[in-house]
């Protein structure tokens, strides 16, 4: 993220130091995580302490400070989610990635993460790609839709 | 416009008490020599109800409830009861908790035992770092220090009081969070002419006193507090022993 680009979030929220979260949120889906060299030029600029910027990046799953890569894979492992079989998609998918959950494919492609519930039970098990919810997975299903969106990536560039 | 305290009426234990409205409800019971036990309250700080040490049952308009008391604001016509069953068995519970988790802290096993707990029947956490994350250390450096270098960090059950991005960059080694510590988890020691904390793994040089010659202070720590007061810049040439002894 440029100086620029920081300063256009900034004025957008009025140097807001009540709009601290709206700001993490944008630089958020700017970069796709919070850059160490942003906070602390935002904790200048806003004269907040960056230990409460920190408290804000840490604290919230929405929010990463490591890079994320093009694709955000998310595995349901709430309790209906776990009884249905969260854990074999999982597997599969750390094996598929080559990754753990919170980690980033080393081609900078995918990030696989896990979340406890998102309150969609009835589609247990459920897999999140890029924010669009697939119910009712198994490892078989998971793999094409990976390889479906590897397509549409393919497509797309 | 004059401040006027306005002080109210409440019981603590059968005893009529006066507190100004408002205050919280442990440091009013303190005063009146209540012995509640506490590891996360301290004067110098905003109260946060992290330990759960200082429950006590307050009943208000008919309703009895358990309730932290370093948080809870008195008011008029209010019942507390400091030391009920209700209140010795759910302090017993979290001095369990506690033992498990913060195994070394001489402190907390005191505690335990006043309280009739001779061992916890929870997993003890092998190679604890005995944190309890009371929040007192992070309190006092924002609070008090305004050094605001560190904060809790993580949620659940990773969460941890560091250093963000675990760089201890504005702490100025005051040795505030050691000395406010109730577990002693956090130590500092000195070797020749530096100071370091080492749970921050923060080292500092220290400056020499002009006149003795003895390491007295961290030199960042000194310019940090030169700064910020807009002192001369030689104000700390001398440790406070010498400056005491020229002066008089």
């Amino acid at each position: 993220m440029t100086g620029a680009q920081l300063e256009n979030i900034l004025k957008k929220h009025d140097y807001q130091k009540s709009s601290l979260l709206a700001i993490l949120q944008d630089v958020q889906a700017l970069d796709n995580y919070l850059p160490r060299k942003t906070l602390e030029a935002m904790s200048q600029r806003l004269q907040v302490p960056l230990t409460q910027i920190y408290y804000l990046a840490t604290f919230y799953r929405a929010f990463s400070l490591t890079p994320r890569g093009d694709h955000l894979v998310t595995v349901c492992t709430g309790t209906a989610c776990h009884v249905k079989g969260a854990a074999t998609i999982l597997n599969t998918l750390e094996r598929e990635l080559a990754v753990q959950p919170g980690e980033t494919t080393s081609d900078k492609k995918y990030t696989l993460e896990t979340v406890n519930c998102l309150g969609s039970c009835a589609l247990a098990p459920l897999v999140v790609l890029d924010g669009h919810y697939h119910g009712r997975m198994v490892g078989t299903k998971v793999l094409s839709l990976l390889k479906g969106d590897k397509k549409d990536a393919s497509k797309k560039s | 416009m004059s401040h006027k305290k306005e002080l109210i009426k409440f019981q603590i234990d059968g005893l009529t008490v006066e507190a100004e409205k408002g205050q919280m409800l442990l440091p009013a019971a303190l005063e009146y020599g209540f012995e509640i036990p506490h590891l996360c309250y301290h004067e110098a700080v905003s109260p946060y109800g992290a330990c759960r040490l200082c429950l006590v049952e307050v009943t208000k308009r008919g309703r009895t409830m358990m309730t932290t008391s370093c948080n809870y604001p008195v008011d008029a016509g209010l019942d507390v009861a400091t030391n009920t069953e209700n209140v010795q068995r759910a302090r017993q519970m979290i001095l369990e908790l506690l033992l498990a988790r913060a195994p070394h802290s001489e402190k907390i096993r005191a505690m335990a035992r006043d309280a009739g707990v001779e061992e916890t029947r929870f997993r003890v956490i092998e190679d604890a770092d005995d944190c309890i994350l009371c929040g007192l250390c992070e309190r006092v450096c924002r609070e008090v220090v305004g050094a605001n270098a560190l904060t809790f960090v993580n949620r659940g059950d990773r969460r941890e009081v560091a250093p963000p991005f675990g760089d201890p960059i504005a702490c100025i080694a005051c040795g505030a969070c050691v000395y406010v510590c109730p577990t002693d988890c956090i130590k500092m020691k000195e070797e020749g002419d530096e100071r370091t904390i080492v749970r921050w793994k923060r080292t500092l040089k220290m400056q020499p006193c002009q006149s003795c010659g003895k390491p007295f202070a961290p030199v960042f720590q000194l310019n940090w507090i030169i700064e910020r007061a807009q002192l001369p810049k030689d104000f700390y040439a001398l440790c406070p022993v010498c400056r005491k002894t020229k002066k008089g």
